[in-house]
């Protein structure tokens, strides 16, 4: 990718502290809004992206012209209503769809490449934070995650347990498992084995890490499907032929498809982004900033609560979500939990889903 | 709308403004009652996920979950209530399952159906097969009633567990009845515990 698109941005008024003891100066968050703030600025609901989303969760991505990421849940008469709630969706801190990450330039005039700090959950949260003082917003009607958004409700729950008054998080986690640190590692270690990458210091090369971070992104995409939906979806049928070809080209329809998502993502993500925003991803334990007992994290919380998971969902099973369930019942916060029922693996949380939909509406009433 | 008979003696007698655990809470009617009419802070546990979703979507608190062994998730007295109805009889180990009753309620309110009613006694000594009645609908390979229980077993086991029987209510049908002879005359049966 290229340009950083267009997008309304706020600049927050003061440096970014973060977890590491680093400070972000001029720090922007790139964010878009649909529906109206009431006058009493109640209305709002933050909807947090996923490692690869982005602020455009209900209108056209500018460079791809692909729907909104969650066009089938925010909108008009959607179960997260834009003729009722003011839905705000920004970019976290390390990404690259326009809020400062390691393209963007440092105080230096070049882009901060490796040079940006190593950020977290909670700093992509205090970000946002920052993002709705500027808003004037104190409490929202709700935050609303799925997969690494979910993980930013939970900690925008356990560190400014005033600010949502309600907290719906779908398929995600607490703390990130084993598992999950090594399918990243793993996606790291693509991106840095790719020669483009040269130590993060590729904005003004002529080559990009692509193909590392096209890697990257095959085996996370694997991640995010079921066994079940890949055997539906392709089998072991050939691609465009009809024997195997005895050599290494996409010959499974399998193998065509993750080439497909994985060049298509080189062109709207930035490889050293990939690479920060998983880091913070293995780094978010919950638990591990409260005392190591998840429950002190929602101790005394005033917030509604609902946990959703996906039965085919492997990567963040339901028995991460009721690990969170069990705490916020020790803590004696409301909590709804269920555990919803699809083909598609973890990646269900973005598809058409009435039972979710429902919910989602339901809890946001 | 109007709840079932033993749903509604529990609402009736639910201290206003008190938190209250409604295990097997279906599709949250008496959860639904107690946050309106007596302001309580209700939450739920229940099985089947299609009952939690629209739980969720009427604005209860509900977590999916398996009351054999989720109700370990609570501290202890962490609720006024503990609510146990139609469901004692269907749990893998009733015994253990009242005990957690009493450890995460300061009270407890637990429904069953009487399989000592007079009914139920003569479909089996007439009959000599299992009991289908009004009470208990379901052949015996259907119905997920497990562990089927009497007044007077109910009774017992509550001496076991050392809780106090606050307060009993007897129903035929609809119908709310005395005391006396209760483990012949009641199809079903409502306590109240303390410990």
């Amino acid at each position: 990718m290229n340009s950083v698109p267009l997008s309304k941005a706020y600049a927050l008024p003061h440096p970014l502290p973060l977890d590491s003891g680093q400070v972000l100066e001029a720090c922007q968050i790139a964010y878009e809004t649909y529906g109206t703030l009431a006058p009493g600025k109640d209305n709002a609901v933050l909807v947090c992206h996923a490692l690869t989303g982005d602020q455009y969760v209900a209108s056209p991505h500018p460079i791809t012209g692909k729907p909104g990421w969650w066009e089938r849940m925010v909108g008009p008469g959607k179960p997260i209503d834009t003729t009722r709630h003011f839905v705000i969706c920004a970019n976290v801190i390390g990404s690259c769809m326009g809020s400062t990450g390691p393209m963007s330039l440092a105080p230096d005039g070049k882009p901060y490449a490796m040079r940006f700090p190593v950020i977290t959950i909670r700093d992509m949260v205090r970000g946002l934070v920052g993002l709705l003082d500027g808003l004037g917003i104190a409490r929202l009607h709700a935050v609303v995650g799925g997969s690494m958004g979910g993980m930013q409700a939970l900690s925008l729950a356990a560190n400014w347990p005033t600010r949502a008054a309600r907290v719906l998080v779908i398929a995600s986690t607490a703390r990130h498992s084993a598992q999950n640190i090594a399918f990243h590692e793993v996606g790291r270690q693509a991106i840095m084995a790719d020669p483009a990458w040269n130590g993060g210091d590729y904005y003004g090369a002529s080559a990009r890490p692509d193909n590392g971070l096209a890697v990257a992104r095959m085996a996370a995409h694997i991640t995010y499907l079921s066994e079940a939906g890949l055997t539906e979806k392709f089998g072991r049928r050939l691609q465009d032929r009809a024997e195997k070809g005895f050599g290494f080209d996409a010959e499974f329809q399998v193998e065509s498809y993750l080439r497909y998502q994985g060049s298509g993502f080189t062109r709207r993500f930035d490889a050293n982004s990939y690479l920060y925003i998983t880091r913070a991803m293995d780094y978010f334990d919950l638990a591990e900033e409260h005392g190591g007992r998840l429950a002190n994290a929602f101790a005394g919380t005033p917030a509604r609560f609902c946990i959703v998971s996906f039965d085919t969902d492997w990567l963040y099973p339901t028995a991460e979500s009721r690990h969170i369930v069990h705490a916020l019942n020790a803590a004696g916060a409301k909590v709804s939990f269920v555990e919803l029922s699809a083909p598609h693996g973890h990646d269900s949380f973005l598809l058409e889903h009435d039972q979710l939909d429902r919910v989602v509406q339901g809890f946001l009433a | 709308m109007s709840l079932r008979s033993d749903l509604a003696v529990i609402a009736a007698h639910v201290a206003p403004g008190s938190r209250v655990l409604d295990i097997g809470c279906g599709d949250g009617a008496l959860m639904a009652e107690l946050e309106a009419a007596r302001g309580c802070d209700a939450r739920g546990m229940e099985l089947d996920g299609a009952l939690v979703e629209r739980c969720v979507a009427r604005g209860l608190s509900v977590v999916q979950g398996d009351a054999n062994v989720d109700l370990a998730d609570y501290p202890d007295k962490a609720f006024d209530y503990a609510i146990l109805s139609q469901t004692l009889q269907t749990a893998t180990r009733p015994d253990r399952m009242l005990e957690e009753l009493l450890r995460v309620g300061r009270r407890a309110f637990v429904s069953f159906p009487n399989f000592a009613h007079w009914r139920t006694r003569m479909a089996l000594l007439i009959g000599g097969r299992m009991p289908v009645t009004r009470a208990l609908p379901l052949t015996w390979y259907e119905t997920e009633n497990i562990h089927h229980v009497t007044v007077e077993d109910f009774r017992d086991l509550a001496r076991m567990k050392g809780a106090r029987i606050e307060r009993a209510w007897f129903f035929a049908g609809d119908r709310q009845i005395g005391a006396p002879g209760a483990n012949w005359r009641a199809e079903f049966a409502v306590f109240e515990l303390s410990r």
